[in-house]
């Protein structure tokens, strides 16, 4: 007990075996973004210095996130779900389309994607909500949480973004299934359905016809493939099949460095560096993420009370989520659905908002032993 | 305890979900571990492939053709850069789309684009869609080549005549490869777009002149744009040629046929060169060595004119009394006929029911060899040929290299016919008529020669019987190793005759152009022999020349020698619908040898044009 108590300073989270995944994965990630835009303008700064700007601005968010109590954090939940929900509904008449979608709200040079954001707010509401009291039945466990989630997710949906309305989905259901529903097993197949989702879609979604795709995908995501005839997604498969067991060195992926592989920074970056450290390359950042993954669910099964788990869980399902949808479409395995890979790809919202959520899950673990506060 | 409490009642099965969600990224990753396996190493090599197609293109590097020059290093036929559309099919996303713009920007004929593109090959080979592109029209596809992704403008050699109509039967021109020469085994190693002689010097040199393609990879970008390129193989320039012509002695004997049609041929009997082929009417290999619209094709083609026709060597006329001069040998070789052996010409010579007349109505009077020569007497070879009959006709036909291709240097030569029982029998499948023998004596019936012809047959009465294989070709310089081979002259061998046969023949060839039949012919600078011909078109004959239609004249024949004693040049002219050889085509033979003997004497070949001879004319000079 006199153990436990002189560990609660404060510090012992912050695992350094935790720091070194986040770090060396952003290094892969910066490494990436400047293999690929080396030789293109990025505006003001080339897009690895912009990303390492992000991540300056990420590490602040981490600390602050990391430091300040994550119940206190909590309790802003509600208030900050209502200005991201103002911030969506901005967007939706007022911001800055790309490629047939409305994402953005411009900031001088630089864009916010409030929808980014949406997903941590999303985590803290529903573990407020659930930690609050003892939810108990189908209304308050399954439905009021999810009639919370659906403005969020509406107009997210909207603008259209189905990656991030998609991980919205995730992260409920992931909470829902730790909470527990009386049906187990609907939580569980919810959660798998999901999970497993990329390998069933392949199955269904071959079997229909080619106009019915293009009218489904039209409706679900306008810029799914605006090339035509999977243009985005066979390149992307030749460039991660390409790099076969060693790759081609950095700057020598060709796929990306002669811009046959559209949104080689960002979305696609995984085949950009699956194409230049081939398939051991692959290993190598797989491994980092479960690690990083295990670590992160360590710190749920070990967090002190219900806000702190729930808030681990959240994070770790849509970090999750995030990483095997995004190498799920990269590997061309289900449809193109925009959502980036965590602390890889280039973005300044994705990237601020994955580390500050790294570092409220370093605040979990941080007071796990604090018993009193 | 919040925690001991949530965790027996709340969480109850909170480790227990843990631990599923573990399962699950477990089994998540390891599926995504084997996509990603699947992709890199076991179908690796396939997405490599894909990856290297999609980045390089392999392109070829058309060589530049050797270049043409005449005897003393005028330039015939060089190279000038041109731009060239080609479009890579691979980097093509609509091919519709790109025809229209490729149609609307250039001008072009959007059937005419999709037939290029749909050509054989795969779809990384780009397709030559145009040569000889303006200056304009390269610079307007150069600024939308961002919307034109695939299409690539070249900068290739483009074959040039800088002389235009000059020699142009004996160049030729280049054109695109056909289909049908592709399955040649002479044009293997060829592709489709490559450019190959399609008639004259260029065509039967082709092999020496074409040089050797080379290879360039090209990495491209996703709009098949060229990022970077390595020469894998560097084209090799053709081998240039030397030609055996004076292009100014050319350039007379074309202007001297003018508008008329006809043919004339001078070459050096005493070693084949062939100094000046004259061929009217002509054409512009520039144009032709263009791509031509099917329209402009059937233009060329469906001329009366013929103007693609080489008459010199393709066109086959009867030789009419020009004939006499081989007849005269057979004469007297065979002792049908002693030099002073005497005919009586009145006018006509009765064979069976029929008289062959005389062009001479009222007679000759007794007329020997030498007079039947000079006055081109008609009664006195009908008389000789009937003597002699006309298999050995034909033997000495033959010895003249009649009814046989020369083996010029040119595509489509033509043999004429020298008739015989033999062929007769063999070509109409009919006995020969006796009264036939006493047409071919004078050159007409089944008689036909080309000029070139004549030209080698009064080359080699004037060279005493030895003759020689008419080239155009006298040298190759192989770009290289840098040598300059000199090809040697061809003997065809020697007519069996005797001098003396030679000097009578000579000597009454002579006094045809100072006293007989050819005195137009007569030159105050040099002596010339010679012969005249009037080879009849239409049997019937009635009224006045000028009234004949012109299509049905006679075709006028002069072959002459010069000079008499020494002769150095022998000309054969043939002017088509002319009339008398005497009137018409004799006076042009004479400016041809004046006009030779004028430029004449000149340093061989290869000189102040020729960079690359500069050696050889600074050793010529020196000694």
């Amino acid at each position: 007990m006199i153990d436990r108590l002189t560990d609660s300073r404060g510090f012992d989270g912050f695992d350094l075996r935790y720091m070194g995944l986040i770090l060396v994965i952003l290094g892969i990630g910066v490494l990436s973004i400047h293999s690929v835009t080396h030789d293109q303008q990025g505006g003001i700064a080339p897009y690895y210095v912009k990303q390492l700007v992000w991540i300056g601005l990420g590490a602040v968010a981490f600390i602050v996130m990391w430091a300040w109590d994550y119940h206190s954090i909590a309790r802003l939940a509600y208030p900050a779900y209502g200005l991201v929900l103002v911030l969506l509904l901005f967007v939706l008449f007022e911001g800055r389309a790309s490629k047939g979608a409305q994402r953005w709200i411009a900031l001088g040079p630089f864009s916010l994607q409030p929808s980014e954001f949406a997903k941590l707010v999303l985590i803290l509401v529903l573990a407020h909500y659930y930690s609050k009291a003892p939810r108990a039945g189908w209304l308050q466990r399954v439905i009021v949480p999810g009639l919370l989630m659906l403005p969020g997710l509406v107009l997210i949906l909207k603008q259209p973004d189905l990656g991030s309305g998609l991980s919205f989905v995730a992260v409920y259901a992931a909470m829902l299934l730790m909470v527990g529903v009386r049906s187990q097993a609907l939580g569980v197949i919810l959660l798998f359905s999901i999970m497993l989702f990329p390998f069933v879609w392949e199955g269904v979604w071959g079997s229909l016809h080619d106009y019915q795709r293009q009218r489904i995908m039209a409706f679900v995501d306008p810029d799914y493939d605006p090339g035509g005839k999977g243009y985005h997604a066979l390149q992307s498969k030749i460039a991660i099949g390409s790099g076969e067991l060693t790759g081609k060195g950095l700057f020598g992926g060709t796929q990306s460095q002669l811009k046959f592989l559209p949104e080689g920074h960002t979305d696609f970056v995984f085949a950009v560096y699956s194409e230049e450290w081939g398939f051991l390359g692959v290993l190598l950042l797989l491994g980092l993420f479960v690690a990083l993954i295990w670590l992160a669910l360590d710190i749920a099964a070990k967090a002190k009370d219900q806000l702190g788990a729930l808030l681990a869980v959240g994070i770790v399902a849509m970090l999750c989520f995030c990483v095997v949808v995004n190498i799920g479409m990269t590997a061309g395995m289900f449809p193109i659905v925009g959502i980036p890979l965590p602390l890889v790809s280039y973005g300044g919202s994705a990237t601020i908002m994955m580390m500050a959520s790294l570092g409220l899950l370093l605040n979990v673990k941080r007071r796990r032993l604090s018993l009193f506060y | 305890m919040a925690l001991g409490h949530a965790a027996e009642t709340e969480f109850g099965d909170f480790y227990r979900r843990l631990l599923i969600l573990r399962v699950g990224l477990f089994l998540v990753v390891a599926l995504l571990g084997l996509r990603l396996w699947h992709l890199q190493i076991r179908e690796g090599p396939y997405y490599r492939d894909l990856s290297e197609n999609n980045r390089t293109r392999q392109v070829l590097l058309e060589p530049a053709r050797g270049l043409i020059y005449d005897r003393h290093g005028v330039l015939l036929a060089n190279n000038v850069p041109s731009f060239s559309l080609y479009v890579t099919l691979e980097d093509v996303k609509d091919r519709e789309v790109l025809v229209e713009q490729l149609a609307d920007l250039l001008g072009l004929d959007p059937a005419l684009i999709r037939k290029k593109l749909g050509g054989k090959g795969g779809k990384l080979l780009p397709r030559k869609i145009k040569d000889r592109m303006t200056l304009r029209d390269a610079m307007l596809v150069e600024s939308h080549r961002l919307d034109l992704p695939g299409v690539m403008v070249e900068v290739e050699s483009q074959r040039n005549y800088p002389g235009g109509v000059t020699a142009a039967h004996l160049l030729g021109y280049v054109g695109e490869i056909s289909p049908e020469q592709l399955e040649k085994p002479e044009f293997s190693g060829l592709h489709q777009g490559s450019i190959v002689g399609q008639y004259g010097v260029e065509k039967s040199f082709d092999r020496h002149v074409r040089g050797q393609a080379g290879q360039k990879n090209v990495e491209v970008d996703a709009l098949g744009h060229e990022k970077r390129a390595a020469v894998v193989e560097k084209p090799q320039a053709g081998n240039d040629l030397y030609l055996t012509i004076d292009v100014r002695l050319q350039k007379v004997a074309e202007d001297l046929l003018g508008q008329e049609y006809g043919a004339i041929v001078a070459l050096d009997p005493t070693n084949g060169d062939i100094l000046a082929m004259a061929s009217r009417p002509g054409f512009d290999p520039n144009v032709l060595s263009r791509e031509l619209t099917p329209k402009q094709w059937v233009e060329i083609v469906q001329d009366e004119g013929r103007p693609l026709n080489n008459r010199a060597s393709q066109g086959q006329y009867p030789p009419g009394s020009t004939f006499k001069v081989p007849m005269a040998v057979a004469a007297l070789e065979t002792k049908t006929m002693a030099p002073s052996s005497t005919v009586f010409c009145n006018g006509g010579y009765q064979f069976g029911k029929r008289i062959y007349h005389d062009w001479k109505a009222s007679g000759h009077g007794a007329v020997d060899l030498h007079t039947a020569l000079v006055h081109s007497c008609d009664v006195y070879f009908y008389t000789v040929g009937q003597r002699m009959g006309i298999d050995v006709m034909a033997e000495f036909g033959k010895e003249f290299g009649l009814g046989q291709g020369t083996g010029v240097e040119l595509p489509s030569e033509r043999a004429g016919i020298m008739p015989s029982t033999a062929w007769k029998q063999k070509a109409k499948n009919e006995p020969w008529l006796p009264g036939e023998t006493v047409s071919a004596a004078i050159g007409q019936g089944y008689v036909t020669v080309t000029p070139l012809q004549m030209a080698s047959l009064i080359g080699t009465v004037a060279n005493d019987g030895v003759n020689y294989r008419p080239r155009l070709v006298q040298a190759v310089m192989d770009r290289v190793t840098g040598n300059l081979q000199e090809l040697p002259a061809v003997p065809r061998g020697k007519v069996k005759a005797k001098p003396e046969t030679f000097r009578i023949i000579k000597e009454a060839l002579a006094d045809v152009v100072t006293k007989g039949t050819a005195t137009r012919a007569k030159s105050s600078l040099v002596t010339i022999g010679g012969k005249t011909g009037t080879a009849q078109v239409a049997a019937l004959r009635t009224g006045p020349e000028e009234s004949i239609p012109k299509k049905f004249r006679d075709h006028a024949w002069f072959v002459a020698f010069a000079p008499v004693e020494s002769p150095k040049i022998a000309v054969a002219v043939l002017a088509e619908h002319m009339g008398h050889g005497g009137s018409a085509a004799a006076p042009l033979a004479k400016e041809v040898i004046e006009t030779y003997m004028k430029l004449a004497p000149q340093v061989p070949m290869v000189s102040s044009n020729a960079s690359k001879a500069e050696p050889v004319r600074s050793s010529l000079e020196q000694s």
